[in-house]
């Protein structure tokens, strides 16, 4: 398990959104395999983080993608090069349909249906319905299915469980969870049971800057300095780690739920 | 009765000719947020180049009428794809300077044709057919109209086909919808942005041409003045409808036609109302989702 060359290297990396820097010299990197956590409070630059390694918002700095630099390049040929890319929010495409939306996905001519078409039986079955008329949840299968449509050599993902019951927040932890054996992720996530089920490292941004950087449990064991750095606590000792057919999240309701009253996050009693 | 007819199948005729180039005004617009003001260009340039090529085939023949419309659809694409690979994309979103490159163009262009082929219109013929009529329930409809209704029902087909079955077409829905989103799945949307440029081009091209006949003349002005409509259109449909542009054409079109004949000529004044009830009642047009 020594760690190899890192699939992804950022390093001095500077963001604005309209003249206004949004990120500010951000370094980190993304080991070759399992799951980097993105964590941060709200607002902090985690999704212009990621817009910014794509060129999808206007940056400077390194960029090194399998040891390559990307930082020049446009969007999608960075994309191209093998990264999956499932946004907060989702962003399918309302007005075409399920088949549709997986489809424009595909970049290869070989697509790779055999792990959509198994954890996604449900969408698959919808594949004549418009996105726009999933629900949240489904949205979010989709967005997933999306980039899974192809081989990539790495996955950003953002926020895939915001706004999602606790019952789907499982769903699409153990679909990420099976991509990220086979695929590095880059992920942000403000649920910490889900990062502690998936990651491994940890990087904490706060004001469009690195402020902790290293393994994921060492973190979230402390639940002093997770309070300090993320203005929660990370008290879910009941949840084990790994696959659990509980659910990881939902063993907490309120103290360790994000800051920020994310007011879409739904939560049951 | 007939009078009814004959303004209702002289509305869609005109109709027809809004749509030819506000259909790819709307597309244009609605992937890559340009107000293409050059466009009208295209069309005149379609229309002068078609006349070219018929005067030295024989007169009034069908086979010469076919080949002036290819000609035009081949040269407002051409020109189109020009414009867009030379003058559009070395200014890639940046909207202003976009618009105000196709209104430079559009004006210099006017200029040029009028040193080429004067400002005089010049009559074209077609084939006898089209100063025929039709009796239809007692109107007499002139044939021109049937043949530009024809027209644009193909191209609005052959979109709808090229939209839904291709996966250019899927590139270009969307793209509407979240262009930023296409290229984050790693598709070059440029191609795209080219591809509607010509598609419109050959849309208003063939517009050009069919709009010589029905006037019965060519002029630098000809694209100018169905400019000015076909932005009115493509605003009422909603920007980036491609079924707001048809449905708009047509209700544009016919109202003016009535309100020429029955409210003293105060067509254009009608159709501007009605952008304004329709800007304040749904700013989005008709079938829109972006104002
Ligand atoms: N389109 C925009 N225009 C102006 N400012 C923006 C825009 N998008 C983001 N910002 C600003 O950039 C900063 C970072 O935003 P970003 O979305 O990257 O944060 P985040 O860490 O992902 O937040 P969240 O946890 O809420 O998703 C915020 O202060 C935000 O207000
Ligand atoms: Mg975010």
């Amino acid at each position: 398990m020594n760690a190899p060359d890192p699939i992804l290297r950022v390093a001095g990396l500077s963001a604005s959104i309209d003249g206004q820097q949004v990120v500010e010299q951000v370094d980190f990197e993304v080991p070759a395999t399992g799951v980097t956590a993105v964590l941060g409070r709200n607002g902090v630059g985690k999704t212009s983080t990621l817009k910014a390694v794509l060129g999808l918002i206007s940056r400077s700095g390194v960029v090194e993608f399998d040891g390559a630099r990307i930082d020049g390049e446009p969007t999608h040929r960075i994309v191209q090069r093998g990264i999956g890319y499932v946004p907060e929010d989702r962003e399918v495409f309302a007005s075409l349909t399920v088949a549709e939306n997986l489809r424009l996905a595909e970049r290869g001519t070989t697509p790779n249906r055999g792990m959509v078409d198994e954890l996604f039986p449900d969408l698959i079955a919808r594949s004549a319905q418009r996105a726009g008329s999933l629900s949240g949840g489904q949205q979010q299968m989709l967005s997933l299915a999306r980039v899974l449509m192809n081989d990539n050599r790495l996955l950003m993902v953002d926020e895939p469980t915001k706004g999602l019951a606790p019952r789907i927040v499982t769903e699409v932890a153990a679909a990420l969870e099976r991509a990220a054996a086979v695929t590095p992720v880059l992920l942000v996530e403000q649920n910490l049971p889900v990062v502690r089920r998936l990651a491994h490292t940890v990087v904490v941004i706060e004001g469009g800057r690195v402020i902790h950087a290293g393994p994921a449990a060492e973190l979230l064991d402390d639940d002093e300095r997770t309070q300090q750095l993320l203005g929660v606590h990370s008290t879910d000792h009941g949840a084990p780690r790994g696959g659990t057919d509980h659910g990881a999240p939902k063993g907490d309701t309120d103290r360790s739920a994000p800051t920020g009253a994310d007011e879409s996050r739904e939560e049951t009693p | 009765m007939s009078t009814v007819l004959l303004l209702l199948i002289t509305g869609l005729g005109l109709g027809a000719l809004y749509f030819l180039v506000a259909s790819g005004l709307s597309l244009i617009y609605g992937l890559m947020g340009v107000l293409n003001f050059a466009h009208g260009s295209f069309l005149t340039l379609g229309a002068f180049l078609g006349w070219e090529v018929a005067r030295r085939m024989p007169d009034g023949s069908w086979l010469t009428f076919g080949v002036s419309i290819l000609v035009g659809a081949v040269v407002g694409a051409t020109v189109a794809t020009l414009t867009e690979l030379l003058l559009i994309r070395p200014l890639y979103l940046r909207h202003i300077e976009q618009v105000l490159v196709t209104v430079g163009l559009s004006l210099a262009t006017v200029a040029l044709f009028e040193g080429i082929w004067g400002v005089d219109p010049i009559y074209v013929v077609g084939p006898e057919w089209l100063n025929d009529t039709t009796d239809i329930a007692g109107a007499l409809i002139p044939n021109d109209r049937f043949v530009l209704i024809a027209a644009a029902v193909i191209v609005l087909l052959g979109l709808v086909v090229f939209l839904k079955r291709t996966r250019y077409g899927l590139i270009i829905r969307a793209g509407v919808e979240n262009r930023a989103m296409v290229t984050a799945l790693g598709v070059d949307v440029r191609r795209a942005f080219t591809l509607v440029f010509a598609i419109g081009g050959a849309a208003a091209g063939i517009g050009g041409v069919l709009a010589s006949h029905y006037f019965g003349y060519v002029s630098p002005l000809i694209g100018g003045s169905l400019l000015i409509f076909a932005f009115i259109v493509t605003v009422i449909g909603g920007l980036g409808s491609l079924t707001g542009a048809a449905i708009a054409s047509v209700v544009v079109a016919v109202l003016q036609q009535f309100a020429n004949f029955y409210l003293g000529g105060t067509g254009d004044f009608m159709v501007v109302a009605l952008l304004a009830v329709v800007l304040l009642v749904k700013p989005t047009g008709l079938l829109g989702s972006k104002a």
